[in-house]
């Protein structure tokens, strides 16, 4: 794939052209700034720029409170409010970090969808919608182990739940468990990995967030009409696109501001609103709490990995071919884990000629579906598992499967889609009758 | 067999409190009555005189079971606390606490840079330092725990509940007497009540019911879980003042970038 033609950096000075012999760095970065891209896009693609900006507040505020806590089980919860009371700033700080994780979810979610809907997945945009994934796990990854740091009751107790996931795999889930803890519960050696890994995984998502760009600025953005910008000159180009300096910053600029405004109104005022109140107590491993809920970004999978409990007939089927093997907790974890593996195989699942969903009739309706079921998940998994929520989260994560396995291949097939415009300049002055004007001159 | 009848007895009083309240009320136990904190909303401040007032319950009343032990005396001295001034926090210290000096081998007398101290043995509470956010009250509408914008979390309101909440019930389980809460998830607890009018004497000449008291504490209690609250209200209105600021002037900035693209090469009349 030739990328879109555009100009490219031309160093005019000494300096610059003896630069660019030994590292064209200056080209690099002047290329990935005047990136062509469709000016078409709606508001929906805001969402990339806020993710970068929340990965760069997490991992900045991140180093600032690593100079003041200290990971060791007798210490690690009053190092949280020793930052809280005494280090200058230091309650703004860890508000800002904790919301910033919720910020993150909140925008990855929005930006997942957002593919979902316009076809971001489809060829030949693979490669960027799988290097994603691998980000959106990483990020579970640092999100739980973050969570375990501030050494709280939910801390622990999410630490013992989410680790005994892997118990469940047979035969070496153990051996496994033990692994990771560094010991057979979660105590000082788990702290400490936790702690080294929640600072590492930042600067790994970092370098997957370097590849996830490079693949996209390879293939050119996606649009809302998915149509691919016309690449047969520069001249041609230019008609579907812009420079992404400086029309989609400072529009992208814009959206962060009102985002920001958002997230600050959260962390000045209501700071706790996504924490439990049981992390304000220390961790107590002989105290079990009532009720062990992860963090609310976690929850429509949590929900899977409940809804698949030994009375339900799958399971039980699972259990009865593989003697035993799977069983009711096992298959939940396969469930909870293959429920993030549909959405990176959407790819191939995707049987659809038309790209974006937007041209796509039943699509849409199914795709709403998607949407209010994953709220429906989110909302179940926050609830116990006693009757009705049990059917509830059930039929939700039946559906979710249902989408990915069969809604999105079989409807490829039989859709009747409409016709979307011929060129993302027909879509913009669809849009922006008067903009037709610069065409003609 | 008692031991491990009253372990688990106290395990589950321990537990149960803040997660309980999670779940939808139910059941006669567990009613937290909302009251009306200065210290609510976007712009809500803390009482000086009220936390000066609940400390005072606090050091007579409470701390004879409850430590405050991530508390740092010297915070009473804090721009947006009790505002006690330095010599006062000296000589309360003094007067109210000791600490273990590991060189003497003896105990001495608090001095602001301390803790107020915990306290433990068989008699003890949990510590109180953070009580108030470890305990929520309110989690509507519809468990979605927006109101927390006006009302916060709930947690003083809980604690306040919680010392008026007593019926005067009492009961024996495995030689542990138990007293009847009406505020508590399961209703009964393991300390007696405490509050009756006129337990201590306020300095202001403010009248001590137990109302009175309870309440005081409540917000003296929010406080030493959030003795930053002032401070991080005043950055979220600042924030959200700038942000604001910003976002008008990108919209404009983009608008006006835009206007050529989408009006064929006219410019912006801005």
């Amino acid at each position: 794939m030739s990328g879109i033609p555009h100009d490219h950096y031309e160093p005019k000075t000494r300096f610059e052209k003896w630069l660019h012999e030994r590292l064209p760095i200056v080209a690099l970065a002047y290329d990935t700034l005047m990136i062509p891209t469709p000016k078409n896009l709606n508001w929906w693609w805001i969402w990339g720029i806020v993710l970068a900006f929340a990965l760069v507040m997490q991992i900045v505020t991140g180093i600032i409170l690593v100079m003041h806590y200290t990971p060791h089980v007798d210490l690690a919860f009053a190092s949280v409010e020793h930052i809280m009371r005494d280090v200058n700033g230091g309650h703004m700080l860890r508000y800002v970090h904790a919301n910033g994780a919720s910020l993150f979810f909140f925008a990855v979610y929005i930006h997942i969808f957002r593919g979902l809907f316009y076809g971001s997945y489809k060829s030949p945009r693979e490669v960027t919608w799988i290097i994603g994934m691998l980000i959106y796990l990483a990020m579970m990854a640092t999100g739980f182990l973050g969570y375990v740091l501030p050494w709280g009751q939910m801390s622990f107790w999410g630490a013992t739940v989410i680790t005994g996931l892997f118990g469940a795999i047979p035969f070496i889930g153990p051996d496994i468990q033990t692994w990771l803890l560094g010991g057979p519960a979660v105590d000082n050696a788990a702290l400490n990995r936790f702690f080294s890994l929640h600072y590492l995984l930042p600067f790994v998502i970092a370098a997957l967030v370097a590849v996830h760009i490079w693949a996209f600025h390879t293939t050119g953005n996606n649009n809302p009409t998915g149509v691919e910008v016309r690449r047969g000159s520069k001249e041609e180009a230019e008609k579907d696109t812009l420079p992404f300096w400086p029309y989609f910053v400072i529009k992208d600029l814009f959206a962060l501001a009102l985002v920001l405004l958002v997230f600050f109104a959260i962390v000045g005022f209501m700071p706790n609103f996504f924490g439990e109140p049981d992390n304000y107590i220390e961790a107590n491993p002989l105290a079990t709490p009532a009720h062990i809920v992860p963090e609310w970004y976690f929850l429509p999978f949590y929900a899977i990995l409940r809804a698949f409990t030994a009375d339900v007939w799958a399971v039980q089927f699972a259990s009865f071919i593989t003697g035993g093997i799977i069983d009711a907790k096992f298959f939940g974890v396969l469930a909870m884990f293959g429920a993030i593996i549909v959405i990176a195989l959407a790819p191939w699942l995707d049987t659809s000629k038309t790209r974006s969903g937007a041209y796509r009739p039943a699509f849409k309706w199914w795709f709403r579906l998607l949407v209010i079921d994953f709220i429906v998940l989110m909302w179940v998994g926050s609830r116990g598992t006693n009757h009705p929520y049990d059917y509830i989260s059930l039929i939700g994560a039946t559906y979710w499967f249902a989408y990915f396995l069969v809604i999105l291949p079989v409807l490829g097939l039989v859709e009747k889609a409409k016709t979307p415009p011929a060129t993302i300049e027909e879509d913009f002055i669809h849009h922006y009758p008067e903009a037709s004007g610069s065409a003609a001159e | 067999m008692i031991r491990k009848l009253t372990l688990a007895a106290v395990a589950a009083l321990a537990l149960t409190p803040g997660s309980a309240f999670a779940n939808e009320g139910g059941g006669k136990y567990g009613h937290v009555e909302d009251y009306a904190f200065s210290f609510e909303g976007p712009f809500g401040t803390y009482d000086q005189k009220q936390l000066q007032r609940g400390l005072k319950v606090y050091t007579e009343v409470c701390s004879a079971c409850h430590g405050l032990k991530y508390v740092p005396l010297r915070t009473l001295a804090d721009k947006g606390g009790p505002g006690y001034t330095e010599d006062e926090v000296r000589a309360y210290a003094a007067e109210h606490f000791t600490v273990y000096d590991p060189e003497a081998d003896d105990d001495r007398p608090a001095i602001p840079s301390d803790h107020f101290p915990a306290v433990t043995g068989d008699a003890a509470g949990p510590d109180l330092s953070l009580m108030a956010k470890a305990r929520a009250g309110f989690h509507g509408p519809y468990g979605t725990g927006l109101n927390q914008l006006f009302r916060g979390i709930g947690g003083a309101e809980y604690i306040r509940a919680y010392l008026l909440g007593f019926t005067g019930e009492e009961s024996e389980v495995a030689g542990q007497s138990l007293y009847e809460n009406m505020a508590f998830p399961t209703g009964w607890v393991r300390m007696p009540p405490q509050l009756e009018d006129g337990l201590v004497e306020y300095d202001d000449g403010t009248k001590a019911t137990a109302e009175q008291m309870a309440t005081d504490v409540a917000a003296f209690l929010m406080w030493t879980a959030e003795p930053k609250m002032m401070q991080r209200k005043h950055a979220g209105v600042l924030a959200v003042s700038l942000l604001l600021l910003l976002s008008v002037m990108l919209y404009l900035t983009n608008k006006k970038l835009w206007y050529p693209i989408k009006h064929g090469g006219k410019q912006a009349n801005l």
